[in-house]
């Protein structure tokens, strides 16, 4: 049930980050979210999209250096507390989560966690076994919720 | 290895002498050059003369210091034979380094040259394991260069068999030591490694499916890690030697069983250490640059030749009964030196840092600054696709290994600034690796 997520090396001067997009826009490349982590002297972009490989081809050929990284997406109610209860989960099960990002599906009540964990398959193992929280496939994410996209 | 340890690897008495009788051995053969230069030279008779030198105010080896250097433009200026101390009809051969700005320099040997040249690679290659009743293989390019031959010689001087194997066709060399089951093998550290590539991509292992056990690397500067990888891809001992081809080729220095530095041949040649800002010898143990007087080189004899190659040299005895000194990899090249905050650092040991941590050496660059009278160091690394990761964690732990590494090798701090691919600037031949903003016009203001 991993999604994969392309995670990219930002180097720390202006216009790396419109350039990504750039290239990704000129191919086409819908994104259906993102987030960055930056430090003063670099940054990493992750990007979740259906089109990986292409937009993993297309920035490599830009000279930018990209992973695969395999994340899990979790369906979570779009309310207050909607995130704490999946957090309380991890929290009571001893999960870590490196990092973690989200977004609403619109005109949805439900919102997505994109997760990143050591051990996905473990972590989804366990919120199979303990809770109600809905795995998303890829399918689910980026075929079946159009709604969620973003054009990019 | 455990079995060199044990055996007697001396190939020749003079590697042992007792330190005071090799000494006046040196300067009984320091007086000698430089009388038969002065005597044959014209470069040399009208420089002594300019100093009011002859050879008779050389009478000990610290004399040597009141000797000019020679620098390689004096090489080039006399091009091609003005330095020959014998009558042209003497040469028994003539050799020429590549010149990569314009003329090349010949390097040549009388037959007595080429004797003592045989013996000199003799000694290293017998040190490192070679024997009468083994194969060593030389992929060295042979033509005039120096390096394939003077190795050849020093293989048939041990007895073994020499196995002529030039540059070229990697597949058809590993054939080669295979069916002939060779045991040592010769050519520079980088070609090593893509006989092990090559080898693995035939299907080998060839750590186990190559038949050799010992490497002589050389031509070209590696490092330690260099050294491991060698060891551990081919299965081998490696050892290191060093040469230059204007004051004879290979064999000027060659590494013992004991690996710690790589035996002088102080009979033959007379070495100093000098600062090269200052050009007064360092202190035991510092870094300096190696100038090495020729003692019985016959064809051309060179006093005070810089080498531009920056060393230690090790003066405490060494464990395998050689009374000989040992000089320390090159570290650089005097050219090169940066001195940041009063310490010498060197590209190659940027190099060396980036390579430990990563096992491979990316693209870098090093720019100097000096705001506020301090110097600053910036570090450019492109970064590759096997050193970056989605977790920002990991990617501070890469820059703090990097930090520290640089920190201990060099002992100074430096600012790690990682870049994408493809943006430091490539090079066509000799990298300049090193941008000093410092002393640049307007720099003072900042
Ligand atoms: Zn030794």
């Amino acid at each position: 049930m991993k999604i994969q997520q392309l995670s990219v090396f930002l180097e720390n001067k202006p216009g790396q980050m419109a350039a990504v997009f750039d290239i990704l826009g000129k191919s086409s490349v819908n994104i259906i979210t993102m987030s960055t982590a930056d430090t003063e002297q670099f940054g990493i972009l992750r990007i979740i999209t259906p089109e990986w490989e292409k937009a993993k081809t297309v920035l490599e050929k830009g000279q930018f250096v990209v992973n695969l990284t395999p994340v899990i997406a979790i369906q979570v109610p779009h309310k207050p507390g909607g995130l704490s209860s999946i957090l309380a989960l991890f929290q009571n099960q001893g999960i870590n989560i490196e990092y973690m990002y989200a977004f609403p599906c619109a005109h949805t009540t439900e919102a997505v966690l994109i997760a990143r964990f050591e051990d996905p398959c473990n972590v989804a193992d366990v919120i199979n076994a303990t809770s109600d929280f809905k795995i998303l496939s890829e399918a689910d994410v980026f075929k079946e919720k159009k709604s969620c996209e973003i054009q990019s | 290895m455990t079995q060199l340890a044990t055996e007697q690897t001396i190939w020749d008495k003079n590697e042992s002498l007792p330190r005071e009788e090799l000494q006046a051995l040196q300067a009984k053969r320091l007086k000698q050059a430089v009388a038969r230069v002065y005597q044959n030279v014209p470069f040399y008779t009208a420089n002594l003369n300019a100093l009011g030198l002859t050879a008779d105010d050389i009478n000990a080896i610290d004399d040597v210091r009141k000797l000019p250097f020679t620098v390689k433009t004096d090489l080039r200026d006399n091009y091609p034979l003005d330095l020959l101390a014998v009558p042209r009809d003497q040469l028994a051969r003539l050799h020429a380094s590549s010149g990569t700005t314009g003329k090349p320099t010949f390097a040549v040997f009388t037959q007595e040259d080429l004797d003592t040249w045989s013996d000199l690679c003799a000694r290293f290659l017998y040190a490192g394991g070679l024997r009468k009743n083994q194969f060593a293989h030389v992929a060295f390019g042979y033509g005039l260069f120096t390096g394939g031959f003077g190795l050849h010689y020093g293989i048939e001087r041990v007895g073994a068999g020499v196995i002529p194997a030039a540059s070229g066709n990697t597949r058809r060399q590993i054939a080669l030591l295979r069916d002939l089951n060779t045991e040592t093998l010769i050519c520079t550290p980088s070609y090593a490694l893509n006989i092990a590539e090559v080898a693995r991509e035939e299907g080998l292992d060839p750590a186990t499916d190559l038949p050799i056990k010992f490497g002589h690397f050389g031509g070209e500067p590696w490092t330690e890690d260099m050294r491991v990888a060698i060891e551990a891809e081919l299965g081998i001992t490696a050892f290191n030697n060093y040469g230059l081809s204007e004051v004879l080729g290979p064999g000027v220095a060659g590494e013992c069983p004991c690996r710690n530095g790589m035996h002088l041949q102080e009979d033959h040649f007379l070495f100093e250490l000098v600062d090269p800002q200052t050009d007064e010898p360092v202190k035991p143990g510092e870094i300096g640059e190696l100038i090495i007087t020729n003692l019985t080189k016959q064809a051309t004899t060179l006093l005070r030749y810089r080498t531009r190659d920056l060393c230690v040299i090790h003066e405490e005895p060494c464990d395998c009964g050689r009374t000989t000194r040992r000089m320390g990899r090159v570290i650089g090249r005097s050219d090169d030196m940066m001195i940041i905050r009063g310490v010498n650092v060197f590209p190659s040991q940027i190099e060396e840092a980036l390579l430990s941590v990563e096992g491979t050496t990316p693209h870098y660059m090093i720019e100097l600054d000096r705001p506020g009278n301090l110097d600053q160091v910036t570090v450019s690394v492109e970064i590759q696709p096997h050193m970056f990761s989605d977790k920002m964690t990991e990617m501070n732990m890469l820059k703090r290994a990097i930090d520290k590494e640089i920190r201990t090798i060099t002992g100074i701090g430096v600012t790690l600034n990682l870049v994408q691919p493809q943006t430091l600037a490539r090079f066509e031949g000799k990298a300049k690796r090193v941008i000093d903003n410092r002393f640049a016009p307007g720099s003072m203001e900042k």
